[in-house]
């Protein structure tokens, strides 16, 4: 029998959620809050919260300094493409390993993960001269396929977590009516994990678009996405605080707006399966 | 008729193409720095002199050196110019990781740039990055709690001093601290600071031998005289603050007295930043009574990696960014005070930015700053606060991590010294030197 919630613990357990929303969206309202200031208020002390000469003088300085249509453009292509790029592999990749795995499967998926655990700057060097190599160097195709491997692991994974809940049967009489391996996937399998492949795609695109390493790394001033854009306003001589606030909230703005619309989609995916 | 027109037309079209085919787009790599934006903003100047168009790369200083570090070493090829500084240049300029700027023009007049830039600028005797912006460091002070305190700031003051001083002007009840010092980890924040006060000290880095000297007496009386006075008399959570901390508590009337880069002056006295901008007096870094003096000296500079395809272009735009008339379109822009100080002896001469109350103070820290010679017992390696050496930057971050954790009462000064000679003479031992 369900236990029964009370009305008062109901009311802990709302408040305790949003406190604890609240704390995590803290630091981005702060920034929010500090684009609008002036560069004297945004290192006032004590800190000002609210009541302030609010002004927009920081975006119209970061928007005359840089060409921030084509930082954001190049941003929706690398993640966007990655993310695509990544699924089109790992779709057949986790569909293997979830309905005919071998005996070194679960081997194999620990590895992919393992690769995760390897510091980036690590394999620096090699990537950047097989850039030079291939001329890849700034541009975003290289970016996007970096980062597509980059994520892949995690893609895999969760598309394997996915495909694991479909029962096989399914995909059995699909066969037995004729079904090539191609039909099999493309029009049994991945309607069925739509909402699957909807997460990985949205928590991808996420990771991908916040990616700062070999964004940093890689580009110079062609292929530079909104990760390199908000680097150019951080600096350690001189107070650029308040620009660099702007920066940052241009920068992720376009992916807040993208979460909060397709929240429901990422919770379902990321929570499903979590309750048998 | 027509034919005129037509030889009006082809010539008109012919010489868009020939200028565009001579017109190269230049990738420069920079720091988010004042100076440099502001070089930003005017890059149509140079455009409409060349032809040539410039695309900025700008980052973190410490993302920069990383990515340009990065860069040089694979022959990437991503840059034709690249912002550097006094630590690299000599190191990549030895490696021949740079274009030699021996044949710039007369007119650019390499002989003005001030001897103390273009010699930590230089290997060998050839200039390998042209000066954007020198500093050296000083004292900024607020005359008014100086005057309150009754006491007179010396124009070369000795640290006890400064100490004094520092008590004398401290009010922990108005949250005035007597004075602010970069305590940071890192080896350009709290590093280079220490750094430069170790050398007033009699301290240096290495003997002769490349043996660390961090047990030595020097050392620990650096420390412990920095620990103490910065225990009575220095902001809370010191060991965190680096130059912006320091910046914007000397703004908010914090502190008595910062001893920071020279190209701070211009911030502190910047009326619309600074609620102490009318206070603010200027005096040479403190000795210890030893023959030399605590500031350092710096350039943020303009080098082209070798290899680049454009070098000629790129040439032009350091002759263009480094140059007076560059220094002029400034000062007509956006007035003297705002001009990029510290690399060009005849910019001391101009009795316009004579009148900058913290011009003469600059000058005469640079001129005070000897690279070759910035220690009390000799030393192997060129640098005041830094040791010119490809292994230094690795070294100095993890020394200045544990002078960090001595500052913030983690451990002791002895221990941090102890720490910092194992690690020192153990890299040394690896890299090679020992």
């Amino acid at each position: 029998m369900a236990r029964k919630i009370t009305n008062n613990r109901k009311i802990i357990n709302t408040a305790a959620a949003w406190g604890i929303g609240l704390l995590i969206f803290f630091p981005i309202l702060w920034t929010i809050l500090t684009s609008f200031k002036t560069e004297a208020t945004a290192i006032a002390d004590p800190p000002v919260f609210l009541f302030f000469d609010w002004t927009m003088e920081n975006y119209s300085v970061v928007q005359e300094r840089s060409n921030y249509g084509r930082f954001l453009w190049n941003s929706i292509f690398i993640a966007g493409g990655s993310t695509i790029l990544g699924i089109i592999v790992a779709i057949p990749a986790a569909w293997s390993m979830a309905f005919v795995p071998s005996k070194r499967t679960k081997d194999i998926l620990l590895w992919m993960l393992s690769t995760k655990m390897l510091p980036a700057v690590g394999v620096l060097y090699p990537i950047y001269l097989l850039f030079i190599k291939f001329g890849l160097l700034d541009s975003v195709l290289g970016l996007t396929i970096v980062l597509m491997l980059i994520n892949l692991p995690i893609i895999v994974w969760m598309l394997y977590t996915y495909f694991r809940e479909i029962p096989g049967e399914i995909l059995e009489a699909s066969r037995m009516d004729g079904a090539s391996l191609k039909s099999e996937i493309l029009y049994v399998l991945t309607p069925m994990a739509v909402p699957g492949i909807a997460s990985t795609l949205l928590l991808n695109f996420i990771l991908a678009w916040n990616e700062a390493f070999w964004t940093l790394n890689l580009t110079a001033a062609k292929a530079a996405p909104l990760t390199a854009f908000i680097a150019s306003y951080s600096s350690p001589e001189g107070l650029f605080y308040a620009k660099l606030s702007a920066a940052s909230t241009m920068a992720i703005a376009p992916i807040l707006v993208l979460g909060w619309f397709s929240q429901k989609q990422l919770v379902r995916g990321l929570t499903f399966g979590a309750v048998k | 008729m027509l034919s005129k027109k037509l030889l009006c037309l082809s010539s008109a079209v012919a010489m868009t193409v020939a200028t565009s085919a001579l017109a190269d787009t230049l990738t420069i790599a920079t720091v988010n720095n004042g100076d440099m934006i502001r070089m930003q903003g005017l890059t149509d100047d140079f455009t409409k002199k060349t032809g040539h168009t410039v695309e900025w790369v700008t980052l973190e200083e410490n993302v920069l050196r990383q990515r340009v570090t990065t860069d040089i070493t694979t022959k990437g090829g991503a840059f034709d110019i690249m912002t550097i500084g006094m630590y690299e240049t000599p190191i990549w300029g030895k490696n021949g990781w740079l274009v030699p700027l021996n044949d710039l023009s007369a007119e650019y007049n390499v002989g003005d740039i001030l001897p103390a830039m273009s010699g930590g600028l230089s290997h060998d005797g050839t200039l390998f990055a042209a000066p954007f912006y020198g500093e050296s460091s000083m004292i900024m002070y607020r005359t008014d709690l100086m005057k309150a305190a009754g006491l007179e700031m010396p124009d070369a003051p000795s640290w006890s001093f400064i100490a004094k001083a520092a008590r004398a002007m401290t009010d922990r009840d108005k949250e005035i601290n007597g004075v602010c010092l970069r305590g940071k980890a890192g080896w350009g924040e709290g590093g280079a600071f220490i750094t430069a006060m170790s050398n007033s000290f009699g301290a240096r880095w290495f003997d002769e031998n490349w043996n660390a000297q961090f047990d030595t007496r020097e050392w620990s009386d650096t420390l412990n005289f920095y620990v103490n006075m910065m225990n009575d008399s220095g902001p809370p959570g010191f060991s965190t603050n680096g130059f912006n901390e320091n910046l914007s508590l000397f703004q908010q009337g914090k502190c008595g007295m910062w001893i920071d880069a020279t190209v701070a002056a211009s911030f502190v006295t910047n009326p619309k930043d600074s609620t102490v901008a009318d206070k603010v007096g200027f005096a040479l870094a403190p000795d210890n009574g030893m023959g030399v003096r605590s500031n350092w000296l710096w350039a943020w500079a303009l080098a082209i990696p070798a290899g680049t395809q454009k070098e000629a272009a790129a040439k032009q735009f350091i002759e263009w960014a480094t140059s007076t008339s560059y220094i002029e379109l400034v000062a007509s822009k956006e007035g003297w005070a705002n001009v990029p100080p510290g690399a060009r002896a005849s910019l001391y001469e101009n009795p316009n930015y004579k009148a900058v109350p913290f011009a003469q103070k600059t000058l005469d820290s640079i001129l005070s700053a000897d690279p070759n010679n910035s220690t009390v017992d000799p030393s192997p390696y060129v640098g005041i606060q830094f040791a010119a050496i490809p292994e230094f930057a690795g070294i100095a971050t993890e020394v200045s991590q544990e002078f960090s954790a001595a500052y913030a009462g983690q451990q002791t000064v002895a221990e941090a010294l102890a720490k910092a000679q194992a690690l020192t003479n153990d890299a040394m031992e690896a890299a090679g030197y020992r």
